[in-house]
């Protein structure tokens, strides 16, 4: 997935990696990368999917407003963007009602 | 309960120069920032950061490691990763952090929550490859992750140092689309001699133009009928330049037309908002010391107005001298003194504004896009929703939200806040301050049951 990525990571191989899964498939990234960031470099292009009309999303503003990044770790729908890379993360893209799930 | 002098929120250049400046004159700070590390977005992880990409990032950026360095003392509690979503009278501030909910007291709050991108709805601007100029960024900053080809479009400073960094890395921009026209630049020459005052900026504009230049990017001015082309992704930028047709091949699009005063905590407290010309966005009330029209409540920085980071740490400093003054730890002619060479930094800092507002105005087509662009990216509603709102009788956005879900999603507002009320204020015939914004209401940010439930619990523990 890497070489097809339309980002570029500098200095990538500084630094322990981590193993995670997007969607199922395995992916290493950098230990405490952002997110977001890293999903991207990795070659991640759609996050998310819109609850109404179904069109494919990814991390827009790079500063926890938008909300475009919303994915579901372990289960939890969270702002990719905010969340450091850590081992062992599981990350789907969030289900529509979970996408939209904010209790509060 | 814990109890504060002063709480601020946000570890920017504004936050972070009043926490230090409060902590030497004996006040006791939180500082509550949703990062993880402070610095703010302008210096975003510069810690981090500095050392690995100093190179690229430039002397500006680095200056940011000063202000870090001066959180790390034991007088100044900085709360990383520290998310608030309601502030109440008193004042009583909850947040999360770590997946627990938390409150901390304060007799005065600094809001210094900084500036978020000016929405810029185009056509296809959802496109998964489509981010803000200031996303691209922080990508850049805090991660090395640069775009391999990318178009950069609309207008201001910000395109030209993001175009500057790109070619510093290696990938220079496929090319830069740019919004503003030759009459804007003629009409800005009218402020010409504050530009002048502030020349270390038109300096610094002139080398990156050159940086540009040399590397032979192309650049389109005056560019008209900007569109994003792509399926399931940004594969393209269209518009005409000069009278003709473009279309360049990209897979990432940075867009950005200036920045804008994020002011979802001012208005959740009811602080009072007017319209600027100047800087056509809506900006809080604040006296020349960054009080609001709410005792106690103080903002700085870019979140009272687009200044700049230089600016913010000056506005900073002057927020934490007053406050200080209110709590009687320094006495008026003590504060005096102090603020006099601050506000003199700051008059310097915003001699060249006048000027790159005017040369370099938002994106026309984006302030008043066509009928089938989306403007809420949450609930994709489009610019013609919401001139159909007006035709049926709707005059101001939180009407609005009886007729649609605009600014319901969990954004709430932050990129369909500035476009929703021009696009009803233009279509009633009436101005920005008549028409209004989305009243905002906590939580500022979705907070989860879990955390509250967390929150709860310590609130038993210290009640027993
Ligand atoms: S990219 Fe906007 S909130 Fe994460």
């Amino acid at each position: 997935m890497k070489t097809a990525s339309p980002f570029l990571e500098i200095g990538a191989d500084a630094g322990p990696c981590v193993d995670v899964t997007f969607e199922g498939a395995p992916l290493r990234l950098t230990e405490g990368a952002n997110l977001a960031a890293a999903l991207l470099a990795a070659g991640v292009e759609v996050f998310r999917h819109t609850k109404t009309t179904g069109a494919p999303r990814a991390a827009f503003c790079m500063m926890g407003a938008c909300f475009d990044c919303l994915v579901e770790i372990d289960g939890v729908v969270r702002q990719a963007c905010m969340v450091e890379a850590s081992q062992g993360l599981r990350i789907n893209r969030p289900h529509e009602a979970e996408a939209h799930d904010d209790p509060a | 309960m814990i109890r504060r002098d002063l709480v601020i929120i946000g570890a920017g250049p504004a936050g972070m120069a009043a926490a230090v400046r409060a902590a030497d004159l004996r006040l006791s700070v939180s500082i509550l920032d949703e990062q993880l590390r402070a610095g703010g977005q302008i210096y975003r992880d510069v810690d981090r950061a500095a050392a690995l990409r100093g190179d690229i990032l430039g002397k500006d950026y680095a200056h940011g490691a000063t202000l870090t360095a001066g959180l790390r003392r034991d007088a100044i509690d900085h709360l990383p990763g520290a998310v608030v979503w309601a502030i109440e009278e008193g004042f009583r501030i909850s947040y999360s952090q770590d997946g627990q909910g938390a409150q901390i007291a304060a007799s005065h709050v600094l809001l210094a929550t900084g500036a978020l991108e000016r929405p810029m709805p185009l056509p296809g601007w959802t496109l998964p490859g489509v981010m803000t100029a200031g996303a691209g960024q922080i990508l850049l900053k805090q991660s090395g992750v640069l775009a391999r080809n990318a178009a950069l479009v609309g207008s201001g400073p910000l395109l030209y140092l993001i175009a500057a960094q790109m070619i510093r890395a290696g990938t220079p921009p496929a090319a830069m689309v740019e919004t503003q026209g030759r009459g804007d630049i003629i009409s800005a020459m009218r402020h010409l001699g504050g530009a002048l005052r502030g020349w270390p900026y038109l300096l610094k504009g002139m080398m990156m133009l050159a940086e540009i230049t040399r590397a032979r990017v192309p650049r389109f001015t005056g560019a008209q009928g900007v569109a994003i082309e792509g399926d399931t992704k940004a594969e393209a930028v269209t518009f005409t330049s000069a009278g003709r047709s473009r279309r360049i091949v990209c897979d990432t699009v940075f867009l950005h037309h200036g920045v804008v005063p994020n002011t979802q905590a001012a208005r959740s407290l009811g602080v009072g908002h007017s319209w600027s010309r100047a800087q056509k966005c809506f900006v809080p009330a604040v006296d020349e010391w960054g009080q609001s029209d709410i005792p106690g409540v103080f903002i700085a920085g870019d979140g009272a107005g687009i200044g700049g980071a230089k600016a913010a740490e000056h506005a900073g400093g002057l927020a934490a001298l007053k406050i200080a003054e209110e709590l009687g730890r320094l006495d008026p002619s003590g504060c005096m003194e102090q603020a006099t060479p601050l506000r003199a930094a700051l008059t310097r800092e915003r001699a060249p504004r006048a000027f790159l507002d005017t040369a370099y105005p938002p994106c026309a087509e984006a302030l008043a896009p066509g009928d089938s662009t989306i403007v809420c990216r949450c609930e994709e509603i489009t610019a013609g929703d919401i001139r159909r709102y007006a035709s049926l009788g709707c005059l101001g956005p939180n009407q609005a939200k009886a007729f649609g879900r605009a600014g319901m999603g969990p954004c709430q507002g932050r990129f369909c806040g500035l476009t929703v009320s021009a696009l009803l204020a233009d279509a009633n015939g009436r101005t920005p301050d008549e028409t209004g914004h989305f009243r905002i209401r906590p939580p500022l940010k979705p907070v989860t049951l879990g955390e509250l439930a967390a929150m709860d619990a310590v609130a038993q523990d210290e009640a027993t």
